[in-house]
């Protein structure tokens, strides 16, 4: 995240001496203005913007896609069995009546508060690790680091493979004289979510890590010698000087992970599909899976997942990241 | 500054769903031919984006061509699920040039879809001809009794097995009834194999086995009756669900079948046939392609066979009933009159003996049959000859919103957490939306 906050050098242009001095700048700084922002704001308000108000509008129509959309009521007694028809909030009625999306919400928040108190601390004890000097500290660098390279469908494919009834494994398991689950780890719906956290971990950590090493970098060094000094610990040197000192880092990175747990769809999708049962369904599984025929009641699904995620990403921005952003609205460059 | 970006980054972030859901595929233009000069042009979309068949349908257009002076077609073959669910809806809805002229048009509830919208054609008249030699496999293309498509293809659901496995279980004869299957299970289980793969992942293939059910189940009359009409208030339909429970309580399926993919890897239902893991799949006649790519060496194994899906003594549905479904050419309502002989083309006894020599499918009109090379295929063939009556996929009959909801309470259904009612439920629910 970048911390400047110098910016405009338009603005600082002295007293003009003259009325057509005045414009001059003025039109630069226009000129400026268009050249630099504008093809960044088309493409944000083609691809973004008006996507986003395309599927409010959608979410309010019975539409199966096929027609364009009619704006007969979907109760009026001469809409013919079929068409698409303008049905207010009926889809979002629909949604959070289902006890599936209801399921697929609350799959979410597991994955956004397990990952907070699990892959957080695991992410920032490693990274600790990593950042003494020690052998093989590369490898283990590198290896922490690899899943995250991987293409997520690779990735989501292989472990789909090995945790397969007849996949390695359970064999494994089974050779060590242990009970392998039977149906798979991802295939018994009691136990899949905290398989699909764990794959997902695993996948993520390197990650985290790599954002945790870079906070610690900025630790300076001093301060830890200067504890040193005063005779504190090594624990003690994280605990009271690291820890706080990686704070606008570690809450950067629950910021980013929260985002992706509440968009998971990648490697949900290539493993189980959201299932079995629903277990380990997310919205944006159910979104594609119950929108792709019916794109009035996808566009209601994503329209929710929006304003979910931008409602959480608010409320953390505001209450969490405030220290962090002090001063940056009020002291705001104009 | 940096609440602004990060507030930015948050709503890039979440909308970038909504761009997935929303953003809107722009169709490559075709153009529709202009009659009035001396060419006409003719856009031509389908499904094979690899030869053979991609290469027998751009030498098909060719050949049109060179038989019609003037007549210019511009040939596609697109990726099966973007052609169906993104490219044609949106050419479609863009209309006029944009969209082709003759491309795939899915029977059924899609089919019903699109002529509701005003996109088809009538080709009952103009493809006469070619029509009356296709047989009943272009019923699932009429809506209102009027013919919008005409197939090329067409192929039924039956188990495709392996015969080592069957004769070491003991197995002397394919079973035809349910009670006959229930003890091949059993044999095979005593030797220790996964008697019946299924994809419940996938949704479908575990929807496929309620939709057998519901033809054992349900009469001719009321599959008639209640599918157009969409509804299900006859007792059939949940005793379906009923026969389908017992069935699933005698563990007919491989271990960890919930998680199972349907087509994707060695350990899919169709690799674990392909591989020699299980004795059966119920399975539409596109999977003898499947096996073959899933298998050692790329090429269905010697030991797969196929025979027709089991009936149900005692119950109300008609004996020898297949289920079954294909694929057919639609007209865009504004092409020109010879974009519908290009369709009598394709559908030719000689194209359609060369379709069926590339092994991609069952062509629709007998005169092709004799080009099938596949023996499987050749029995798959066989078995729609002989069935009494063929039903469209209920999924693809019922209408596209019908497949997910109506799957999922199947697979609920199965795992033991629905009940018999509450897949006609889901049914009804979705009627009501419609």
């Amino acid at each position: 995240m970048s911390t400047s906050t110098q910016a405009g050098p338009a603005l600082v242009a002295g007293p003009a001496s003259s009325k057509s001095k005045r414009k001059d700048s003025n039109l630069r700084k226009w000129a400026e203005i268009i050249i630099f922002v504008g093809p960044a704001l088309v493409v944000f308000v083609t691809f973004v913007i008006v996507p986003v108000i395309q599927a409010a509008y959608y979410s309010l129509y019975r539409w199966n896609g096929v027609a364009s959309l009619n704006n007969i009521s979907c109760s009026s007694p001469e809409r013919v069995r079929g068409t698409s028809c303008f049905n207010g909030l009926d889809n979002y009625i629909q949604a959070f009546t289902d006890p599936d999306f209801i399921q697929a919400i609350g799959n979410n928040f597991f994955i956004l508060i397990a990952s907070i108190l699990i892959q957080g601390p695991l992410a920032i004890l490693v990274a600790l690790l990593l950042n003494r000097k020690m052998r093989g500290r590369g490898f283990i660098r590198a290896a922490i680091f690899v899943p995250y390279v991987l293409a997520e469908a690779i990735a989501a494919l292989s472990w789909s493979l090995l945790l397969s009834p007849r996949g390695a494994i359970n064999s494994w398991i089974t050779a060590i004289g242990l009970p392998a689950p039977s149906d798979g780890a991802l295939g018994d719906p009691s136990i899949a979510l905290w398989v699909m956290f764990g794959i997902l971990t695993w996948k993520y950590l390197g990650f985290a890590v790599l954002i945790m090493l870079a906070g610690l970098q900025s630790v300076p060094e001093e301060l830890h010698e200067a504890a040193a000094i005063d005779g504190a610990g090594w624990w003690k040197t994280q605990w009271h000087i690291t820890l706080p000192l990686l704070g606008p880092t570690i809450r950067i990175w629950v910021f980013l992970s929260m985002i992706g747990s509440l968009q998971l769809f990648d490697m949900v999708w290539v493993t189980t599909s959201g299932g079995p049962l629903n277990s380990t369904n997310t919205m944006a599984v159910y979104m594609l899976k119950n929108g792709q025929t019916a794109p009035g009641y996808g566009s209601a699904i994503a329209v929710i997942l929006f304003a979910i995620s931008l409602t959480v990403a608010l409320v953390y921005q505001r209450f969490a990241m405030r220290r962090d952003l002090e001063g940056a609205i009020t002291r705001g460059v104009r | 500054m940096r609440v602004i970006k990060l507030t930015a980054i948050g709503i890039i972030m979440a909308a970038s769903t909504l761009v997935l859901s929303a953003c809107a595929t722009t169709a490559d233009p075709g153009n529709t031919g202009d009659t009035g000069t001396e060419t006409v042009e003719l856009t031509w979309w389908h499904n094979a984006t690899s030869d053979p068949l991609k290469g027998v349908w751009e030498q098909v257009a060719k050949e049109f061509e060179n038989d019609h002076p003037g007549v210019k077609i511009t040939v596609t073959g697109y990726q099966n699920e973007d052609l169906q669910r993104t490219l044609i809806p949106q050419a479609l809805l863009a209309g006029g040039d944009a969209a082709p002229d003759v491309f795939m048009v899915w029977p059924g509830g899609e089919v019903r879809s699109q002529v509701q919208a005003g996109y088809l054609k009538d080709l009952t008249t103009s493809a006469a001809s070619s029509l009356s030699k296709l047989g009943s496999s272009i019923n699932p293309w009429q809506v209102d009794g009027k013919q919008y498509g005409v197939p090329y293809t067409f192929g039924i659901e039956g188990f495709w097995y392996n015969k080592n496995l069957f004769e070491e279980a003991g197995i002397a004869q394919v079973p035809t009834t349910l009670p006959e299957l229930n003890d091949a299970v059993a044999k095979l289980k005593a030797i220790n194999v996964a008697p019946i793969a299924v994809g419940a992942k996938d949704l479908w293939p575990a929807g496929h086995w309620w939709y057998q059910f519901a033809l054992a189940s349900c009469s001719v009359e009321t599959l008639e009756s209640a599918i157009p009409q969409l509804d299900f208030s006859d007792p059939c339909w949940v005793e379906a669900g009923t026969l389908l429970k017992e069935f699933v309580d005698t563990k007919p399926f491989q271990d960890g079948w919930l998680a199972t993919s349907a087509q994707t890897g060695a350990d899919s239902s169709a690799g674990l046939v392909a591989n020699g893991n299980a004795g059966m799949e119920l399975m539409g006649h596109w999977n003898s392609g499947k096996i073959g790519e899933l298998a050692p060496g790329g090429v269905v194994p010697e030991f797969v066979g196929w025979f027709p899906m089991v009936s149900v003594p005692g119950a109300a549905g008609l004996p020898g009933i297949a289920m079954g479904g294909g694929d057919g050419w639609g007209v865009y309502k504004d092409a020109p009159d010879v974009a519908v002989e290009l369709v009598a083309y394709i559908v030719s006894d000689d194209v359609q003996k060369r379709f069926a020599e590339t092994g991609s499918g069952i062509p629709t009109n007998p005169a092709g049959t004799s080009g099938l090379t596949d023996v499987n295929l050749k029995m798959v063939a066989d078995g729609l000859a002989d069935a009494t009556y063929v039903q469209l996929w209920l999924d693809s009959a019922l209408g596209p919103d019908f497949g997910s909801p109506l799957n999922q309470a199947v697979v609920d259904l199965m795992a033991g957490k629905g009940t018999p009612e509450s897949v006609v439920k889901a049914l009804e629910d979705t009627a009501a939306k419609q």
